[in-house]
């Protein structure tokens, strides 16, 4: 994008600001998730660059947050309680999300804009909110359960929090999926009953490989809600479902520990692969439907 | 009698009727019936209802009323899956994630069709539309015309014995389209598959199809013979929608004999041959074909009408003269002549005096 020549005082102004408002709007976005990887590697126990960091001396430099953050068992109950609710969370968000869309991207469903509106209201209301409410309403439905149903106190807390943040995730799913359905050709459901294929076979074999790409982006946004949330675990959970960013909140308040920096880096990292794997599909995606006609 | 009708009749539509909206009826009772082996299209205008009957056939939309009966059987419970009809989309419908083979694996999978005897069939059916070189390439990776190909091959794999086309060549260049015309009406006959075809374009109507349904306002205007269709028109709608066509507005002096003296709005009076008028005074649109129209009396009826014509317009075609006149008050009206050694080529502002046989001359409704 070089200058024209006749460009005027005023272009050649805008010119260069432009780009120095673009590198501030990245070192603001990037330089605070930036500064943690180094601070990571820490060899004290402190929150600062200390001064054999500076000078580059391998003394200032250990893996021991890292190791402190695998061995210690308060973190590994927490990475297993992200563990097992992330991902069981994101399949029920997936789910409901993928047939939610489909359902509304029918042209006879009446009430679409109300319906839409309020499956992914959990995305506009502020969380405290929403956390706030589902912690009366996941209380009694959980005290239902273990009353009524028998279930173990522990058994209960899981459920809660999982269907929680299944509601965080199904907006990210609709809405993913809706767009990819935007662009889905109707006349290959048609295609597909007319060759004599039933609709559940229609679905699996045509519909899904289609719009898998909007699938899978809403999954790894729903995975990536429940895996960082801390507000509703907060709420709707106990002490035995404390997830990762949970037990970084309490390291934070209690004990100023970089092994909580050790794990923001890893999170960063995990985070970072997991939007690089919906990028490529996105493109992927286009690609098939950039090129196939109407 | 009836015997026979009831073995010819493959595909039936009897009374039916559909409506979207449960008021305005899109298709108002319409009666069809093709023999196996034939070849209909469905001709119209946008909104015209072809489209709907195509659809209730092959099960996408319902009937409100009536019935569509497939071999006999009765086919409004059947869903789309279970009936067994071909179809070929206007945008090709070929799925994206899958190679031209799977695309055409697809109906005999969902068939339980072995693989061996599968990998046979998808040969033999991209053999017959000359793509057996593309079997492992995406439908994306093809032009407009081998897309349909393949489309229409995927269609025919799975050997349905009814094959529907919703505007199939739509989206293609004239050549192209002129090709597959030629293409799938070759297929349809040598496989003997019944087809329904649905176009607005009448030119591919009258080439490709054995009988023409002509589709206006959610009823068949005329179901016929191309030639027929095209030289017979039985109103002024299918005269004015096949081909080109001059009409002129009179009413009925008096009709005898088979012939219908007409007086047209200008004053004069011509002879034309009744269809659908039978009353003295009734008003009448006689439609006479541009090629019909004669230049040289001395080839018509001796007590033939004439009429008085002044040149407008003469355009030079390459193989045919297209001459505007003006008739009895409008100035619309065309002739053609064909560009032969001897013919006339008349210039703006000449006075000429035309006639024509009284059958091309028809007498529709106004």
């Amino acid at each position: 994008m070089a200058l024209p020549p006749y460009a005027t005082f005023g272009q050649r102004v805008w010119h260069y600001s432009f780009r120095v408002i673009c590198a501030l709007i990245f070192i603001f976005l990037i330089a605070p998730i930036i500064v943690v990887m180094p601070l990571s590697f820490n060899a004290q126990d402190f929150f600062t660059f200390t001064p054999e960091m500076l000078r580059f001396d391998l003394d200032g430099y250990s893996l021991k947050h890292y190791d402190d953050f695998f061995t210690n068992n308060e973190w590994q109950r927490s990475l297993k309680n992200s563990l097992i609710i992330a991902p069981i969370a994101t399949i029920i968000s997936v789910s409901l999300g993928t047939l939610a869309a489909i359902g509304l991207s029918q042209s006879h469903v009446p009430f679409k804009g109300t319906i839409m509106a309020i499956l992914i209201s959990p995305m506009i209301v502020p969380l405290i909110i929403s956390a706030t409410g589902m912690f009366f309403f996941y209380s009694s439905l959980g005290n239902w359960m273990e009353n009524n149903l028998g279930l173990d106190k522990n058994f209960v807390g899981y459920i809660k929090v999982i269907l929680a943040h299944a509601v965080l995730g199904i907006p990210f799913v609709i809405i993913t999926v809706t767009a990819t359905l935007v662009g889905f050709d109707k006349s290959l459901t048609r295609a597909a009953a007319n060759m004599g294929a039933n609709p559940v076979t229609t679905f699996f074999r045509v519909q899904m490989p289609l719009i898998l790409p909007g699938v899978i982006s809403g999954g790894l946004f729903a995975f990536i809600t429940s895996f960082d949330e801390v507000v509703v675990v907060l709420f709707v959970g106990s002490a035995g479902q404390k997830t990762l960013p949970w037990q970084m909140f309490t390291g934070l308040r209690e004990q100023i520990s970089p092994t909580i920096l050790a794990v923001a880096t890893l999170l960063v990292v995990i985070s970072i692969s997991l939007l690089t794997v919906v990028e490529l599909l996105r493109r992927r995606s286009e690609k098939l439907r950039g090129m196939s006609p109407g | 009698m009836a015997n026979t009708k009831t073995k010819n009749a493959f595909v039936e539509f009897e009374r039916v009727q559909k409506s979207y909206d449960g008021e305005t009826l899109v298709v108002k009772d319409l009666n069809l019936t093709l023999s196996q082996g034939e070849f209909l299209t469905m001709l119209g205008p946008s909104g015209s209802g072809k489209t709907t009957c195509l659809m209730m056939l092959a099960g996408f939309e319902t009937a409100t009323h009536g019935d569509i009966r497939l071999d006999g059987v009765s086919i409004n419970n059947i869903p789309p899956h279970k009936r067994g009809i071909g179809m070929v989309f206007q945008n090709y419908a070929l799925f994206p994630h899958m190679t031209v083979a799977e695309n055409l694996s697809f109906p005999l999978e969902v068939r339980k069709i072995g693989k061996s005897d599968r990998e046979q069939k998808i040969m033999r059916a991209l053999g017959m539309v000359q793509m057996q070189d593309f079997a492992s390439r995406r439908p994306t990776q093809l032009s407009g015309g081998q897309q349909q190909r393949i489309a229409l091959a995927r269609a025919l794999v799975f050997e349905p014995e009814l094959v529907l086309m919703d505007e199939p060549l739509g989206a293609l260049d004239k050549q192209l389209r002129e090709t597959l015309q030629f293409e799938i009406t070759r297929l349809a006959h040598e496989l003997g598959i019944t087809t329904v075809y649905v176009t607005h374009d009448q030119t591919e109507a009258l080439t490709m199809s054995d009988r023409v349904a002509v589709f206006d306002d959610g009823r068949i205007q005329q179901l016929d013979s191309p030639d027929k269709l095209y030289e017979e028109p039985q109103n002024s709608f299918v005269a004015q929608f096949i081909g080109e066509n001059n009409t002129l507005d009179g009413v009925i002096k008096e009709i005898n004999d088979g012939v219908a003296l007409v007086q047209l709005d200008g004053g004069d009076i011509i002879d034309a041959k009744p269809v659908n008028v039978t009353k003295t005074g009734e008003r009448t649109r006689v439609s006479i074909r541009p090629e019909r129209v004669e230049m040289d009396p001395g080839r018509l009826k001796p007590d033939a009408h004439t009429l008085k014509a002044e040149v407008m317009e003469f355009v030079y075609m390459g193989d045919l003269f297209r001459t505007r006149l003006r008739v009895a008050g409008i100035d619309d009206f065309i002739i053609k002549t064909r560009n032969a050694p001897d013919q006339i080529r008349l210039k703006p502002g000449e006075q000429i005096e035309i006639g024509w046989m009284t059958e091309d001359c028809r007498a529709l409704d106004a």
